[in-house]
């Protein structure tokens, strides 16, 4: 049985296909089998983010529909053996996906995946609906910024409510907060949010703080996933948060500012 | 005195203001994701009746829905006004 993953947020721009990409690597690269898929019907991009747009065929929809096998689908990442991605339709409407038939290919997933990642597209609608709906986990993430823990909280409420283990009754859903965009500097001058002040609102298990980081744009004009990058704050972040997840225990950092010595001043990266 | 000033002077601290908006909104909308779906149409048909017989407007009634682990709580509120009484 693969473990469910969603990555969500309510809120769009925040990281979540970002999150998504480097979280399946990431998982990926630990030797787990994974498969990350695009739930965004119609506005696909994390073939873009992975690089592998040139190499899609057939999509998640044409699955559903029984227009091609799952295996014809999955395109197998060419930097890791063990990570699958399926991309989303782009040009069929977002009703194109049906319970039953995101089901049915989750259920086929779970034969051979240790883990399946599902990038939820923005808003509350179906494609969002649809890509917590059968979830085991929840990475919900979260921007210091008011409107986007305000769409978090209300992604809770919907994941404690409408998602399958709600309906059914079953042991709730785990729900873990990633704080992106974080800015340490700016929380110390009382511009942004700390960690804590999102934590008293949220109260979620805190599974990492990614710093902004101008590592997560070069990285996506090149279609790797971050955490390829090993200079990148970014990058390490996220590492650690597939390590914390997996259960090791790593100490955050990222959360407060670094001490930057002369030669850190001087040359600044 | 403007140099003065551009030392007193310390920035209004932002987050803080962000935190506070934020805890008073999170804390309404939780409270209302909690209530039953059938709560506004309830409200619009008890002040229906209401309406029968004492002129009363739409702000002067609410219906309060609170749950905690021990029991659930419907509380019906209605200001009269005063001519009514005369």
């Amino acid at each position: 049985m693969a473990r469910i993953i969603v990555v969500t947020s309510g809120k769009g721009g925040v990281g979540k296909t970002t999150t998504s990409a480097a979280i399946a690597m990431g998982l990926a690269l630990k030797g787990h089998k994974t498969a990350v898929i695009d739930f965004d019907v119609g506005l696909r991009n994390l073939d873009l983010i992975m690089g592998c747009e040139r190499r899609v065929v057939y999509d998640f929809v044409n699955v559903i529909n029984g227009e091609a096998t799952l295996n014809q689908a999955l395109i197998k990442d060419k930097r890791c053996s063990q990570l699958y991605i399926l991309p989303a339709s782009q040009t069929r409407d977002k009703d194109a996906l049906t319970e039953e038939g995101v089901g049915k290919v989750l259920e086929e997933l779970s034969k051979t995946f240790k883990y399946v990642v599902c990038d939820s597209p923005a808003g509350i609608e179906r494609g969002a609906n649809l890509a917590m709906y059968f979830a085991d986990d929840a990475f919900v993430v979260t921007n210091p910024e008011i409107s986007s823990v305000r769409d978090s909280d209300r992604m809770l409420g919907i994941l404690s409510s409408k998602s399958q283990r709600a309906v059914n009754g079953s042991e709730p859903i785990k729900e873990y907060l990633l704080l992106s965009r974080y800015n340490p500097k700016r929380v110390k001058l009382g511009e942004m949010l700390s960690v804590d002040d999102v934590q008293d609102i949220l109260s979620l298990h805190l599974l990492g703080v990614i710093p902004e980081s101008k590592s997560v744009l070069s990285a996506s004009n090149a279609g790797t996933p971050v955490i390829l990058d090993e200079n990148s704050k970014a990058g390490l972040a996220y590492s650690d948060i597939v390590a914390r997840y997996l259960g090791e225990d790593i100490t955050h950092r990222f959360v407060d500012e670094e001490k930057k010595g002369l030669f850190g001043r001087i040359f600044r990266s | 005195m403007s140099l003065l000033n551009y030392f007193k002077t310390t920035k209004p601290n932002s987050a803080k203001l962000a935190k506070e908006r934020l805890q008073i909104l999170v804390a309404h909308e939780r409270s209302a994701r909690n209530q039953p779906s059938y709560l506004p149409e309830l409200q619009q048909e008890l002040l229906k009746v209401i309406q029968k017989y004492i002129q009363v407007d739409q702000n002067s009634i609410s219906v309060n829905f609170d749950s905690d682990d021990k029991q659930e709580t419907l509380e019906l509120n209605i200001i009269i006004p005063e001519q009514s009484h005369t």
